[in-house]
């Protein structure tokens, strides 16, 4: 297959993309700690207008559909501009997936409010959330200049294999991320999600450690485990802080707002976190090979 | 798989069996009916309630004169809790009890609901009015009743909504004020009464008996106590309630 030329334009539109998604993100913590996810009960019209009036909780829910409508036209033009430039095929079926992804996180939300936000429609809503903004980041990475430049992948030091290793970490991140949200929705209890942070934390450390220590010299990898390091402990550090504001103020007759930025916060880096686990594992397996395999094979497979 | 989806979704609590249609109808004999009356007490310290923070839709503040505080634990002057729900929970003979004519009202006024705790009978009319000139979503948080959750513009006509399972209580929230939160109880029959400013309660017409009477508050929960109603007697009893 013909390999891919850099192309700024798709780059910087999957950048945009992917921040846009970040927000999008915020914008649905937003609805979730401002009590406000049934402010608006009809959907996919909100009111039965386009532009409900902008006030109290439905600011936050109708503010977060016009930002997965903005997020879902950004994923189509992506897709479009995918299939006008990319020569990898992958690539393009990448951008089918983000498109189907995002189209099914707007039909859970949607079935959310009308069924008045049954914890698993919810919490398949907040992971599914999590999963598109790993991808749009993904997707980000893969149309990078340094990217399609390729790689000068190493062998993998049999005593310290991490190709395995490193998808534990966006997997335990991605089921700490469930728990959160199960809790978050009232369907188990905070301190299962409590609980999971100290395994969370140890697998990404192991990781991070583990390259840090024995990979250092290879650039890529330093530098998204050492991001991957400083964004999980910011969680734990938010995770903290979102819990023992909402112990505070549990009287509350409201959503207070050190709570509420807290938590979105927590659930923003959450999201940070995730991607950034899953950008080392992609990561990691461009810049080791298996023992194995051969040096030249692997360097084309990784740049076509 | 999508059906299967949305029927699991749909597969809320359903309407009460035809069973309970073939209830006898209730007679109460007026001669030699009773009352039940009492106070809810609270002992200890009130606990100073919020103020409500509406800055988020200033026509909501613009309403009040004075900062609003939450309604959650309302002590009255006497020492007695306020918005106590009351109820004779058992001992009545099984029987079909018609509903009232007039319907229950629940006012969104000042994004405040009014009542704030208001007892009603199963297949009574609640008439619900907004009052406001802001939009309202009303959701019913109940469980063994249908939930639901429906929006009500300025000015929008009268919703009226009826709950045809004994339930009590459960809450009536707005999430786009998220401050306003009612409660409602659902009794199958009217004996049931809400704690004012005086924190007294009055239960008449009550056929002589042996019954349970529970009183429920949303932040302190449930008690219950077992009297007797003499023939044309008045029972008396007490609820005590603390921080």
């Amino acid at each position: 297959m013909e390999a891919s030329r850099y192309n700024a334009g798709l780059h910087r539109w999957s950048i945009l993309l992917a921040f846009c998604t970040l927000l999008l993100v915020v914008a649905g913590g937003l609805v979730t700690s401002r009590d406000a996810g049934l402010s608006v009960p009809d959907w996919p019209l909100s009111y039965g207008k386009l532009m409900p009036p902008m006030e109290g909780g439905i600011l936050y829910e109708h503010g977060h559909r016009m930002v997965a409508t903005t997020v879902g036209l950004f994923t189509i033009v992506s897709l479009i501009w995918l299939f006008r430039v990319e020569k990898r095929r992958w690539m393009r079926w990448l951008g089918v997936i983000a498109l189907l992804a995002v189209i099914g996180q707007g039909v859970l939300g949607g079935l959310t409010v009308l069924y008045l936000l049954p914890w698993w429609i919810s919490s398949a809503h907040a992971c599914l959330a999590q999963l598109f903004f790993s991808t749009t980041v993904a997707m980000a990475i893969f149309t990078s200049d340094w990217w399609l430049k390729g790689a000068m992948p190493v062998d993998e030091d049999p005593r310290y294999p991490i190709r395995g290793l490193s998808l534990a970490a966006p997997l335990c991140v991605l089921g700490q991320l469930a728990l959160g949200a199960a809790a978050r929705h009232k369907a188990i209890g905070t301190i299962y999600h409590i609980c999971g942070s100290p395994v969370v934390t140890g697998v990404v450390l192991w990781v991070a450690l583990r390259i840090l220590v024995h990979y250092a010299r290879n650039r890529e990898l330093r530098l998204a485990a050492t991001t991957l390091v400083a964004i999980t402990f910011s969680q734990v550090f938010l995770g903290i802080a979102a819990y023992m504001s909402r112990i505070a103020y549990a009287d509350a007759v409201q959503p207070m707002p050190i709570m509420v930025t807290f938590t979105v916060l927590h659930v923003a880096v959450g999201a940070l976190t995730m991607a950034c686990s899953v950008a080392l594992a992609i990561l990691v397996r461009r810049n080791l090979t298996a023992p194995a395999v051969e040096y030249s094979t692997t360097r084309v497979a990784a740049v076509s | 798989m999508p059906a299967l989806l949305l029927a699991a979704c749909g597969s809320g609590p359903q309407p009460k069996s035809e069973s309970d249609v073939s209830l006898p109808a209730a007679h109460v004999d007026a001669a030699t009916a009773g009352a039940i009356t009492g106070r809810v007490l609270f002992k200890g310290d009130a606990p100073a309630m919020p103020v409500i923070d509406m800055s988020s839709n200033p026509q909501c503040e613009r309403q009040h004169r004075t900062p609003q505080k939450a309604e959650t634990v309302v002590v009255n002057p006497n020492g007695t809790l306020k918005n106590v729900f009351v109820w004779i929970k058992s001992g009545l003979a099984p029987a079909r009890w018609p509903p009232p004519a007039t319907a229950a009202k629940l006012d969104q006024h000042g994004c405040i609901y009014e009542p704030h705790v208001q007892g009603i009978m199963e297949g009574q009319d609640l008439d619900i009015v907004n009052s406001d000139p802001v939009n309202h979503n009303v959701h019913a948080e109940c469980e063994k009743n249908a939930p639901w959750n429906e929006s009500q513009p300025p000015r929008a006509e009268h919703k009226f909504k009826k709950f045809v399972s004994e339930e009590v209580l459960f809450p009536v929230t707005c999430s786009v004020h998220p401050w306003m939160r009612a409660y409602i109880g659902v009794s199958p029959h009217p004996f049931f009464a809400v704690t004012g400013d005086d924190g007294t309660f009055d239960l008449k017409g009550v056929p002589p008996g042996t019954y349970t009477v529970e009183a429920v508050h949303e932040k302190y929960g449930r008690k219950e106590g077992k009297l007797t109603v003499a023939p044309s007697g008045t029972a008396t009893i007490e609820f005590v309630y603390g921080s």
